[in-house]
């Protein structure tokens, strides 16, 4: 009697082990259903998108649609040139703004702010990332764009010399946009470049200052050599940010679909077009794929960038510092 | 005598110099959040008023125009459910990343996938729901439920890559005491590793959410936005950014008003969402 007890206990045993394994098996099957349908997914959306542009590439080819200067809604001729123009111009405008602001912002507060500042100096700066896209466009429409606008007349006129700064100026323009993103990419390339920067080691600063070199001195000859490729990557990620931007770009562009005389002049981007003209496209009209089709190239451009910045990032590896600062890259 | 060598004059002043060029970019920085944010509450304070957040816009243009009350709430139904499909699928993916999965093909492929989700504008997610979910053959039509899909999945990688940093956080011994006391690894997951790394995870979805609660564009193209308010996800619906958005455009001061008061309460959310994460962050780090 009491032999087959132990025996159906341990068989008992046996089998709750037996049904926990499955357990096991079946949680691993479960995630392993997630993982595969989350790559379905991101594959059939990407392939959806590219039947949907297929009408206005077989009415202007591929090379027709990147490169023709004519966004001719009326007469169904979709040439994306110049919003292809106007996406590289106000991204190299909010480079040329926003890097070196981004950059010198994260040295001073990886390397000279006092310690009890720096993780406040931080939070801010990951603060104007939280602020949407819409309220910088709402703050763009109406206080940049007026407040700048006597100040771009006064360098249009004054500067008028250096090409694409003289001539007429728009309220709305290239530059406001590329001003705003700027504002925009600042807290990205910031907290990245901090992130780089913090995996500086130590004793090549030390050695630096051992060997007398003042602050400035430590950051060129052994920070920046140490953390460039890294900073290099924030910047392109940054850029990828700032090429996919709609929402506060349509607002304070003009959304001309004209390549502008200077900086100051209205034009248009990829993005913009998309949030501007979808409300007037008929859905599987040709005006409605090239749309979709401006959708394709920014997701196009912005994986180019961003593999690009992995590519680097992975050179130097970049250890990881907390999930806040992880999830604001 | 000092020890130290002086330095040259000029290597000093350069010093400073470039110093203060320095703090000027930390300035320089901080100087549009003082500037937005300033300009935000002294242009939408005003707005303020019992009726704002109780009454639904009309969509009349001259006379009562009405509050933000059905933006507010669709806000809340649409970031509520993108959270309720991004957050469980975001944990799940990233338990199978780092406990499961770690270095098979198939993480090191969502690893991939992930990293270009994240660089994807979200516009594009917009689009890609568009033209599934909206024009497509099956379904048609605009619905608050898609506009949630579009955001989680914009929310899906914030969600999993701070999920698998705090679940890496959590020390392999803890894993280990766990295994030797005969825990399946279901079991391990459930009780021991998803409890010691919840601090992170909950910050990293509460940074979800903030990141996309202000998102207009995906919006666009799937839930159109509405004036009265629907508790339906299979209709349109309104929400504070494509309020903010559709306001702004109006030439009418009073609707601008309406905008920058929609543009404070949704910068009061999201900055209220954003400043709990990184508090439940600071707190009980492992």
């Amino acid at each position: 009697m009491a032999k087959t007890t132990s025996i159906t206990n341990t068989s008992s045993r046996a089998l709750s082990v037996a049904r926990e394994w499955s357990a096991d098996a079946t949680l691993r099957l479960v995630l392993q259903v997630f993982a595969i349908a989350l790559m379905a997914i991101i594959v059939g959306f990407f392939v959806q998108l590219a039947l949907m542009a297929a009408p206005v590439i077989s009415s202007m080819g591929v090379a027709g649609f990147l490169f023709d200067n004519n966004w001719d809604v009326a007469h169904e001729i979709f040439g994306a040139w110049p919003l292809v123009v106007g996406t590289v111009i106000t991204s190299v405008i909010a480079l040329i703004i926003g890097v070196p602001v981004a950059v010198s912002a994260a040295i001073y507060i990886t390397e000279f702010a006092p310690a009890r500042l720096r993780s406040t100096l931080a939070l801010l700066l990951d603060l104007l990332a939280a602020i949407p896209s819409v309220v910088y466009g709402l703050w763009g429409v109406f206080v940049l764009i007026p407040t700048l606008k006597p100040i771009e007349r006064w360098v249009a006129s004054t500067f008028d010399f250096v090409p694409f700064i003289g001539g007429a100026v728009n309220g709305p323009n290239y530059f406001v946009a590329g001003l705003i993103l700027a504002i925009m990419i600042i807290p990205i390339v910031s907290a990245i470049s901090r992130e780089v920067l913090s995996t500086v080691p130590l004793a090549e600063k030390e050695a630096a200052l051992a060997l007398g070199a003042t602050r400035i001195e430590v950051i060129r000859l052994a920070v920046l050599p140490h953390s460039a490729a890294g900073i290099v990557s924030a910047v392109m990620l940054g850029l990828g940010r700032a090429i996919g931007e709609t929402i506060a770009v349509t607002l304070v562009i003009g959304n001309a679909a004209i390549i502008g005389q200077s900086i100051f002049s209205q034009g248009y981007t990829l993005a913009a077009v998309v949030a501007n003209e979808f409300g007037e496209a008929e859905p599987g009209s040709v005006h409605s794929a090239a749309l979709i089709a401006a959708g394709v190239v920014l997701f196009i451009l912005t994986f180019i960038v961003n593999a690009t910045a992995r590519v680097l990032i992975m050179r130097r590896t970049v250890k990881r510092v907390s999930v806040a600062d992880k999830v604001v890259a | 005598m000092s020890v130290f060598i002086a330095t040259s004059r000029r290597r000093l002043v350069t010093n400073v110099l470039i110093k203060s060029l320095l703090l000027a970019g930390v300035i320089a920085a901080l100087l549009p959040l003082v500037l937005v944010i300033g300009y935000v509450f002294a242009k939408g304070l005003p707005a303020f008023s019992a009726d704002f957040f109780l009454t639904d816009p009309t969509g009349a243009f001259f006379g009562d125009q009405g509050g933000i009350r059905s933006a507010i709430i669709g806000t809340f139904a649409i970031v509520g459910l993108a959270s309720l499909i991004a957050i469980p699928t975001g944990i799940a993916l990233a338990v199978y990343l780092n406990e499961i999965g770690k270095k098979s093909k198939l993480a090191s492929g969502i690893r991939y996938g992930v990293d270009i989700l994240t660089g994807v504008p979200s516009i594009v997610f917009g689009l890609f729901i568009y033209s599934v979910l909206v024009i497509g053959d099956f379904m048609t039509g605009f619905a608050a439920w898609k506009g949630s899909l579009a955001l989680a999945l914009l929310m899906l990688p914030v969600v999993i890559r701070a999920g698998e940093v705090s679940l890496a956080m959590v020390p392999t011994t803890l894993r280990e005491a766990a295994l030797a006391l005969g825990a399946p690894r279901w079991r391990v997951i459930l009780f021991v590793v998803l409890p010691s790394a919840v601090s992170g995870l909950v910050t990293g979805s509460l940074l979800a959410i903030a990141r996309t609660a202000g998102e207009t564009a995906p919006l666009l193209f799937t839930v159109l936005g509405a004036q009265a308010l629907t508790m339906s996800f299979v209709e349109p619906m309104n929400s504070l950014p494509l309020q903010i958005f559709n306001d702004i455009r109006q030439p009418n001061p009073d609707l601008v008003t309406r905008a920058w008061g929609a543009a404070l309460t949704l910068i009061l959310l999201i900055l209220v969402t954003t400043l709990i994460a990184r508090f439940a962050a600071r707190r009980n780090r492992i």
